[in-house]
């Protein structure tokens, strides 16, 4: 049996606030990677592809890209480690959690 | 400290409003990215992993209360409530929006900060020792020098399109502690036989993907021909500095290439020339610059504080801290402390902004008003009497930031990695956080001595792993992170390159190789004394490959 393609999905930063984005369903951006469209190589990625590179000229978003996803348990979920990160953030925690987590230890 | 004149307030604040149009005309659609993009990163703004980030210079290192209080409004009003300090002596906010970049640079400004130098093929940010002007070793304070290169790069209209970034590092002791010798041009302030100021000139050092040890190409520069000689160095990389391969541009591989004899004749032949020229530098401009640098006014104290013996007797936490992270003044009854921004277990140079600002608060109580970046991701109060460090030190215990490791084995630099920086092979914080945890007893640190480790995320080496008693690199290896281990690197006045160690290690194994490392050199070492890089420059290789490999 010939392995399935791998699903694709679309990311960019929002150009005011430079968040991580993905392509959602009808056109929309949204923060979280489970939220974006799975998108099947051909025709549908093309079609996402030049949606997407029109939203950056028409200064929505930043530099789309495609990144491949894998589907784990009916959730999409970046291939790459560095895209992981990039759509559930730094791995660390950070700032004030930081703080409080250093002071419970000590 | 240094305090802007007219032009430079007035060209910042030019700067800024010029930034502000920029960034409008980029929201409204009148710039594409590609044309934002350079105008962006000449202010330090960088599109990142998960957001901007906008790098702001602290001109070696120095920060007054004012401008630190104002970084941490900055990180409570734009940013998520915290900054990272980074090696290159400088502040990173992580996520600011970029509608709201332009109000921030004008809240620098008002402070007499911006993000310029801090990106681009320019002459970056002048980095110096951390301890200057303070320090009991120190000959010539580096400050007024790295002031005056600073007003000399800053937009210098003929270096704005170098064939690569450069970056030049000061100091002025015996001791290095600015790393001169892995910068573009490090520059070692001091004095010859008759008591002039003069320098020694190395040029070529770098780290990153060719890692070299700059080479010396003048003993003595006098004082007066400081600018006309960086001028003829930057002359000579500008003209003949390859522009053809990102990777070969630096000015290590021309002196690497074209040998550093012919580059030190090229670089003297242009000097000849100019030499007597307009940047000669004027004795009263030195005399007007050094005088922003004076030594504050300390109060006459005795050299030992009865205080604080008293007070290190019955409190060995206190005793531990001062051991560590103070060093010696060069005005009796003082001292240089290192808050150390490395709590076990953290992020190495995170500070939130309420640490930001009880920094400012403690360094106008007992720093006289001055607190640096060191590059080693730390804050130091460099000008503290004996007398106020058991109160500095409670102030300190209060918000966590009182941890007795300067030099030891959790004091680890490391660059954001993976979790942050887009250019990165794999994550360096959790690596750090694993094996300060690992090595985070006191008495565990203080037995391993002297130990700088220093963690990249990939090759650009922003951590400094080349230059680590025990370095780690970050790589990616067929789709997982991986480390790569070199020993017997420093970045002191006896430079040298670590030494790749054998294969690497996955992100499970890596710390478990870091302790049988750090076992094999306390069983190895001849006594407690010999450090870890000493140990190591006796030994080589053998005995840690051993332990780690076995004979196979
Ligand atoms: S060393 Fe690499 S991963 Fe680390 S900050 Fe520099 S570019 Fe990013």
């Amino acid at each position: 049996m010939a392995a399935a393609a791998t699903p694709k999905m679309i990311t960019a930063n929002e150009l005011r606030d430079g968040y991580v984005v993905f392509l959602g369903p009808n056109g929309s951006w949204v923060r979280s990677v489970e939220a974006g469209q799975l998108l099947a190589e051909g025709p549908e990625l093309d079609q996402a592809k030049a949606y997407a590179q029109a939203q950056h000229d028409a200064r929505v978003v930043v530099e789309p890209y495609v990144i491949d996803i894998v589907v784990k348990d009916g959730v999409p979920v970046p291939e790459r480690l560095k895209e992981r990160i990039r759509a559930k953030g730094p791995t660390v925690d950070y700032g004030k959690d930081e703080v409080a987590r250093l002071g419970r230890a000590s | 400290m240094y305090r802007y004149d007219e032009f430079d307030q007035e060209f910042i604040g030019h700067r800024v409003a010029q930034f502000r149009d920029q960034v409008a005309r980029r929201l409204s659609g009148e710039i594409t990215e590609d044309q934002f993009k350079p105008l962006r990163l000449q202010n330090g703004v960088y599109l990142q992993l998960h957001a901007y980030m906008l790098r702001i210079a602290v001109p070696y290192g120095t920060l007054s209360p004012r401008q630190l209080r104002m970084l941490a409004h900055i990180a409570r009003k734009y940013d998520k409530g915290y900054g990272h300090f980074t090696t290159r002596q400088n502040l990173q906010f992580h996520w600011p929006a970029l509608k709201d970049i332009p109000d921030i640079l004008a809240d620098l400004a008002s402070v007499e900060m911006h993000g310029i130098q801090t990106s681009g093929n320019c002459i970056r940010n002048v980095t110096a020792d951390h301890f200057a002007g303070a320090a009991a070793d120190e000959i010539i304070d580096p400050r007024p020098y790295a002031e005056i290169l600073r007003q000399w790069s800053s937009l210098h209209p003929e270096f704005l399109f170098l064939p690569r970034k450069f970056k030049i590092a000061v100091t002025g002791a015996e001791r290095d502690r600015a790393a001169v010798q892995v910068h573009d041009i490090g520059l070692h302030a001091k004095r010859n036989e008759k008591g002039e100021i003069g320098f020694a000139v190395f040029v070529g050092g770098g780290l990153g993907r060719t890692p070299m040890i700059a080479h010396k190409i003048r003993d003595f520069l006098p004082e007066e021909d400081l600018l006309s000689y960086m001028e003829s160095i930057l002359r000579v990389y500008n003209l003949y500095g390859r522009r053809d391969n990102k990777y070969k541009a630096r000015i290590k591989i021309l002196v690497h290439e074209a040998g550093a004899e012919a580059i030190t004749r090229q670089v003297e032949e242009d000097f000849a020339r100019i030499k007597d020229s307009a940047l000669k530098l004027p004795e009263e401009e030195i005399h007007r610059i050094r005088a922003y640098f004076a030594l504050p006014d300390l109060p006459a104290r005795e050299a030992e504080s009865r205080k604080l013996s008293a007070a290190r007797v019955t409190d060995s936490a206190l005793d531990a801290w001062v051991r560590q992270n103070s060093v010696e003044h060069k005005v009796p009854g003082h001292v240089a402390v290192t808050v150390s921004l490395k709590p076990i277990g953290g992020t190495p140079g995170d500070a939130t902004h309420e640490q930001m600002d009880l920094l400012a608060d403690l360094a106008e109580r007992y720093s006289a008003s001055e607190a640096r970046v060191s590059h080693e991701q730390n804050i130091v109060f460099p000008h503290v009497a004996k007398d106020d460090l058991p109160e500095l030190f409670a102030e300190l215990q209060r918000s966590g930031l009182a941890t007795a490791n300067a030099g030891l084995i959790t004091d680890i630099i490391s660059c954001p990695g993976l979790d942050y920086c887009s250019l990165a092979n794999a994550r360096s914080i959790p690596v750090a956080q694993r094996i300060s945890e690992r090595f985070g007893a006191p008495e565990r640190q203080r037995l391993i001595g002297d130990l700088k480790i220093k963690i990249s995320g990939c090759i650009n080496a922003c951590g400094h792993h080349h230059v680590g008693h025990i370095g780690i690199l970050g790589v990616e290896k067929k789709g997982e992170e991986f480390y790569q281990i070199t020993l017997g690197g420093s970045g002191d006045e006896h430079t040298s390159i670590g030494e790749i160690i054998g294969r690497g290690f996955s992100s499970e194994e890596v710390v478990d190789a870091i302790e049988t490392i750090v076992d094999k050199y306390l069983e190895v070492r001849e006594r407690p004394e010999e450090t870890f890089l000493a140990t190591y420059r006796r030994l080589g290789q053998e005995p840690f490959k051993e332990a780690l490999y076995g004979d196979a």
